[in-house]
């Protein structure tokens, strides 16, 4: 049987062939699930430290309408507003493209990756780029009502991507044209798994971005009929089951 | 029509029938977040109030969802059995309640084409998780295809071998593993990755290889959608059962891109293929509490409600196996442990009381305020409730789709704490290929399947 289920097990990563006592789990494979359950909680339920955005890059830093951890998690809603307070402090400076960083369902996918991948994004955008701005409490959504305030046609949305046991570091960046209160998902483009060295690194990931960015401009939309395009090239994503933050 | 309840010189008021029925279903975030919770605790149980006391007959013309603009509803109306119905006519939701805590399994199934989908919704609201589970105890539904599945000491499970690229040997090597670990008896079914009719025939044709390599008897799957089922039965793919998600109003089906009449053409091609063996049950249908309000399609209903609703509609296609994935929405429609608990509780009786093969996908996402404690809270509830089927996912780690589950040996667990034997074909396969003894326990000298050529290098 351990022959056996050691040759199962390197056929996939999901969770087979581990020793058992009596018919459960044992010790080992018991706590390896709960340190990969606890890094996911520990994500999700981090502060988004706005700090290092702000000396780096001199991001304003907004809240959504959601005030807390808890709501957040149960007011999608929410999460998707700018209080009015927030919004006054955005404005249009003739700007046309935005960069918004968004905490979302993992702050450690944000403290780990968001400037990094910013560096690596600024110079190949092109455009006019408004001020970085850093959000509190975001669903991807969020970054709608800060495009509007900022007057701009192309948003960026990087934001946390909700933790599997897997990954509880893994950023998305969401293309948004047009950015208004009222989009819908579909009206996206999405570049997931931003996740060195597991998942894409930050120099790829920018050009992703970017080639989709670029696109869009040209184009003036982004969302399906984009993607729809754009599958044959390999340097794309595929569509997933990446639930958005 | 206005409801209200008098308590200590409070006049409780609520607009309509559904805003009764939102009003007492216990707490939850979904109902919340719809804006139709009870505003106050004793709200709700004034709500409760007035329910207990209203007629069953009620339900069948004060509809939550208007029978004009909804197929579902007309399917609920339409389809009632007035014959069925006779025999508890003269109850209130309240005296319903009492009437099933007293009455057998017999009585209970009796009435099942009687009971409407807001009746069995209004009458749970108004029952304590004790008394979710003791009636659906009572409250055996039996299906078969090539196993059966729901008898009386019986727990069966879906093994689900979910792989995050569909790749055949990793799919093959977790179906492995969870046979050997006794789960796959109620279905083998793949959640797959892509949406390509072409990849689900090719996983389809791996499935059915492995079932007829090592003689097993119980049916496969593929999870897809069922516009994908009819390209595949057109094709020739050995479909044995059509699977598809469902929801509780005309315009949330509308949204996973159905209707009626498309799933009874599903129902019939399937039906066409005849590759049951026992029986031809074979539909499989997923539902969840939160789908209506996440398709923005709701009509001011309660999750609840929804969900019994969603039920009525796999009622019509005589299921094999039904399953609500009652953690898996996420916690802005059942935040905690404590509500996907209540949550699991009430999917299961309002399916039982239905005449629905009702299983539980146990279940939550990481940011729930849930872990793999309340999901051992919930399948042992759900065991002693009866539950003809859980999931078996390797390691409760769905890395497909990224939730956690149960898992092969949270199956085990179950069956040994509460004396529960698999499904009585499977149990003799399992004796025969020597992976259990004839206690039913793994055996001490492990079994020695010949493994399939994909993983045979």
């Amino acid at each position: 049987m351990a022959d056996l289920a050691a040759r199962l097990a390197a056929f996939t990563q999901a969770r087979i062939g581990l020793p058992r006592a009596g018919h459960a789990l044992g010790t080992a494979a018991t706590l390896a699930f709960d340190l990969a359950h606890a890094q996911a909680r520990d994500a999700v339920h981090a502060a988004f430290d706005t700090g290092p955005l702000e000396a780096a890059f001199g991001a304003i830093v907004v809240h959504s309408a959601a005030p807390d951890r808890a709501t957040y998690l149960q007011r999608p809603d929410l999460g998707r507003q700018l209080p009015a307070a927030d919004a006054a402090r955005l404005t249009k400076t003739g700007a046309d493209t935005a960069i918004v960083v968004g905490d979302g369902l993992s702050a450690t996918a944000v403290a780990r990756h968001a400037v990094p991948l910013v560096t690596a994004l600024r110079p190949l955008l092109g455009g006019v780029l408004a001020p970085i701005v850093a959000a509190h409490q975001a669903r991807v959504a969020l970054g709608d009502a800060i495009g509007a305030a900022l007057g701009v046609d192309l948003l960026v949305m990087l934001i946390g991507e909700r933790p599997g046991l897997s990954a509880s570091d893994s950023l998305g960046a969401y293309i948004t044209w047009q950015p208004r209160p009222g989009r819908h998902d579909s009206e996206r483009n999405c570049v997931s798994n931003i996740r060195p060295p597991h998942g894409l690194d930050h120099e790829t990931a920018a050009h992703r971005i970017a080639w989709l960015v670029h696109q869009a401009r040209a184009r003036r939309l982004t969302g399906i009929a984009l993607k729809d395009e754009s599958s044959a090239d390999p340097r794309l994503p595929q569509a997933g089951h990446t639930i958005a933050p | 029509m206005p409801y209200h309840h008098d308590l200590g010189g409070t006049r409780h008021r609520f607009a309509d029938l559904r805003t009764v029925m939102a009003a007492a279903s216990p707490h939850r975030s979904g109902d919340v977040l719809a804006g139709i919770a009870a505003t106050s605790a004793e709200q709700r149980v004034a709500a409760r109030l007035v329910l207990a006391d209203l007629p069953l007959a009620i339900f069948l013309t004060d509809l939550v969802v208007p029978y004009e603009g909804d197929e579902v509803s007309r399917l609920i109306i339409d389809s009632h059995d007035a014959a069925a119905f006779a025999a508890i006519a003269h109850l209130t939701v309240g005296s319903l309640r009492d009437w099933l805590l007293a009455s057998d399994g017999a009585a209970i199934a009796a009435v099942a084409a009687g009971l409407t989908p807001e009746m069995v919704a209004a009458v749970t609201k108004i029952m304590r998780n004790q008394d979710l589970i003791a009636v659906a105890a009572k409250r055996r539904v039996i299906t078969r295809f090539r196993s059966t599945i729901g008898l009386p000491g019986r727990l069966s499970v879906r093994l689900q071998p979910n792989h995050p690229t569909d790749d055949p040997a990793g799919i093959a090597a977790a179906i492995l593993d969870g046979l050997l670990l006794g789960s796959g008896d109620a279905v083998i079914g793949i959640n797959p990755a892509g949406d390509n009719v072409a990849a689900a025939h090719r996983l389809l044709l791996l499935l059915d290889e492995l079932r007829q390599a090592y003689a097993i008897p119980t049916q496969a799957c593929v999870l897809t959608h069922v516009t994908n089922t009819l390209q595949l039965i057109e094709r020739g793919a050995p479909v044995d059962l059509c699977f598809q998600s469902i929801g509780g109003t005309e315009a949330t089906n509308r949204g996973f891109g159905i209707d009626l009449a498309l799933l009874a053409e599903a129902h019939a091609a399937t039906l066409a293929l005849g590759r049951g063996t026992l029986g031809d049950d074979v539909m499989y249908f997923e539902t969840g509490q939160g789908s209506a309000l996440s398709a923005g399609a709701h009509h001011g209903v309660d999750q609840q409600t929804l969900e019994a609703r969603a039920q009525g509609v796999a009622r019509a296609f005589r299921p094999l196996l039904v399953n609500s994935v009652v953690g898996f929405i996420g916690p802005e429609y059942l935040y905690d442990g404590r509500q996907i608990l209540r949550a699991a509780l009430e999917d299961h009786c309002t399916g039982k009381l239905l005449g629905l093969p009702m299983g539980l996908d146990i279940c939550y996402t990481n940011h729930a305020e849930a872990d793999q404690n309340d999901m051992d809270a919930i399948l042992t509830l759900a065991g002693v409730a009866g539950v003809n089927f859980i999931m078996g996912v390797p390691g409760a780690d769905d890395i497909m789709l990224n939730y956690q589950s149960t898992s092969f040996h949270d199956a085990l667990y179950l069956r040994d704490v509460l004396g529960l034997k698999p499904a009585p074909e499977f149990e003799a396969w399992l004796l025969a290929t020597g992976i259990t003894d004839a206690a039913g326990r793994l055996a001490a000298t492990p079994a020695r399947l010949a493994l399939p050529a994909l993983l045979d290098g």
